[in-house]
């Protein structure tokens, strides 16, 4: 028997931030309960993730006591509202440590957010005299990847499609990855934007980024990162990565649904167009025209989500009291031990990388020839819930060949016995179909 | 116990032997033939159902397709039923068939209309799957409606 020490000095295994799981379950209600006679096994978390009491609270509490609108009120209430909701505002910008509070976006959901940064794009170019960073024409070009999420890749086709430029993709690699080979002629001074999804819904990849973000400022162009799966389970430095633009989603970070976040540099949103139009984001308006707001009141036209955006705020607290270190390190340890465990399960394929290096908790597998559907009908009956389908990333599914993969994914509060109850389902899977 | 009635034992059958699988051209040259392919966005199955027909008999209903066991035993069970039936009787099948799938599990099945249809009736439970056995049936409406025979009500699921 061998044991490998690390040298004195280096940071130690022991080192790294932890918590009790059994104590973060406890601030989940949900997780108390039972499906089809089963307790509950939700593995599911990168469709959407569940609330803690402290999220569920605040938001109660925004509607019992401080209900008002925003932002146009001098009474009490309203002044309250504002300030919970600005509040929010500089809670999520502390979290992916903008550098202005004035940075943050609130949009619906990821999905809105790229479309308000694609629209703005729509915008600049019928206009001459727009920032030419965002205008648009035949001959320029906009690049995302073939693992996006649909969010990340019909804004960008219908954007191509309004002006002309023309859309490219990098390709995925037979192990899930980014294929970076062709960067160079990918990426070149037609690029005026690349979009690209920071860590794969369906194939669970984190993309390396500096590489990318090397070439995009290399060439003048702009980078969008979506981080709807990956700012939920890692810590987020916008300035560290050097980007853009980013975009998540509340739902899937323990916040409610219907609020989300597009982060953008101070100067581009300022040079952007607005997207929507009406109360909330304008300057002055006259019967003739309109003058706008500055971000981020620009993009956010008519009444917001404010108990969402609340919720959202107190979902970062939960997430930051834990810490983001933990959170990831404990997802890092579970994916390691699921890869392990469905590697015994006969017939099993997994489409996307088979070691937990460069990747999260997202786990996409075909069970032999047993369709998704199927596979995740008999989970279901033993009260584990896993999604399958195409994932609304259907050329990933295309790329390996199949028309959709069963889907297992992974949480702060996720257990090892979790993962032991998806590895027996997919036993009983096997018995009932082959 | 549950998933019993989902995944009958003739619904296992029908996909693990299925019927009539492949699509063929018609034996006789003077028939219409038509086709309809169908996916369903959510899961990515999809169907395609060919119907000869000289306008009054179904000659052959063939198809091919990939998903689920639910949408694949569905075509093969379509095929055994309304294959060589006259277009009025299939179309009494498949408005029977759409009935019992569109009735939540409250619908009560004709074995003598439906045959090995029947075994369907525990899907009518689950909403997710309805669409999943409907998919060979709606594809074939079309491919029937294509040949130039009548068409049956619409679905309400």
């Amino acid at each position: 028997m061998t044991s490998i020490a690390i040298p004195a000095g280096m940071p130690q295994f022991d080192d790294v931030p932890r918590y009790d799981v059994a104590t973060v379950r406890a601030d989940f209600p949900i997780l108390d309960r039972e499906v089809n006679g089963h307790r509950l096994v939700y593995l599911d978390s990168a469709n959407t993730s569940h609330k803690p009491r402290q999220v569920l609270d605040v938001l109660g509490e925004h509607y019992a006591r401080h209900n008002a609108n925003v932002s146009r009120s001098v009474h009490t209430l309203g002044t309250e509202a504002t300030e919970a909701y600005e509040g929010a505002r500089a809670k999520i910008a502390a979290f992916i440590n903008a550098p202005s509070v004035d940075e943050v976006v609130f949009t619906k959901n990821s999905t809105e957010a790229i479309n308000i940064v694609a629209y703005a794009f729509s915008n600049a170019s019928l206009r001459v005299d727009a920032d030419p960073r965002f205008r648009l024409g035949p001959g320029d070009e906009v690049v995302i990847s073939e693992m996006e999420h649909h969010s990340n890749i019909v804004p960008w086709q219908l954007l191509c499609e309004r002006t002309g430029a023309t859309l490219r993709w990098f390709g995925v690699t037979d192990n899930g990855r980014l294929d970076e080979s062709n960067l160079d002629d990918l990426i070149t001074e037609r690029t005026k934007i690349v979009s690209l999804v920071h860590m794969s819904n369906i194939l669970g990849t984190v993309n390396a980024t500096s590489r990318i973000t090397q070439r995009v400022r290399a060439v003048g162009a702009l980078l969008l990162l979506d981080c709807s799966q990956s700012v939920p389970h890692m810590p987020m430095d916008v300035v560290d990565y050097d980007a853009d633009f980013i975009v998540f989603t509340g739902h899937k970070m323990c916040g409610p649904t219907g609020i989300g976040v597009l982060w953008g540099r101070t100067e581009l949103l300022a040079a952007m167009p607005p997207v929507f139009g009406g109360g909330s984001m304008i300057e002055t308006v006259t019967m003739a025209r309109s003058t706008f707001a500055a971000p981020p009141a620009r993009f956010e036209a008519g009444t917001p989500p404010i108990a969402e955006a609340v919720a959202l705020g107190a979902a970062v607290d939960y997430l930051s009291g834990i810490g983001m270190r933990a959170i990831q390190w404990h997802e890092k340890e579970l994916t390691a031990y699921a890869l392990d465990a469905l590697a015994t399960v006969p017939g099993l394929r997994i489409f996307g990388p088979t070691v937990p290096v460069g990747r999260g908790g997202t786990i996409s597998f075909a069970l032999g020839d047993i369709h998704p559907h199927d596979v995740g009908q008999v989970l279901d009956s033993l009260g584990v819930q896993v999604r399958v389908g195409h994932h609304c990333a259907r050329p990933v599914c295309t790329r390996f060949g199949v028309p959709a993969t069963t889907r297992a994914s992974f949480y702060l509060y996720t257990t090892t016995g979790e993962i032991d109850a998806l590895v027996d389902g997919l036993e009983q899977a096997r018995k009932v179909f082959n | 116990m549950q998933l019993d009635q989902l995944y009958q034992e003739i619904i296992l059958d029908h996909y693990k032997h299925p019927h009539g699988r492949g699509l063929r051209d018609a034996d006789d040259p003077g028939d219409q033939v038509a086709e309809a392919h169908h996916v369903n966005p959510t899961c990515g199955d999809e169907v395609t159902v060919r119907v000869a027909t000289d306008g009054d008999v179904l000659h052959d209903i063939s198809y091919d397709g990939m998903g689920c066991s639910i949408s694949q035993a569905s075509a093969s069970v379509l095929h055994e039923l309304l294959r060589g039936q006259r277009a009025g009787e299939a179309f009494a099948v498949h408005e029977a068939f759409v009935e019992l799938m569109s009735g939540r599990g409250q619908v009560t099945p004709d074995e003598d209309v439906l045959g090995d249809g029947v075994a369907f009736a525990g899907v009518a439970r689950y909403p997710a799957r309805v669409k999943c056995a409907l998919l060979p049936w709606m594809a074939f409406k079309d491919a029937a409606a294509r040949a130039g025979v009548g068409v049956s009500p619409e679905v309400k699921a």
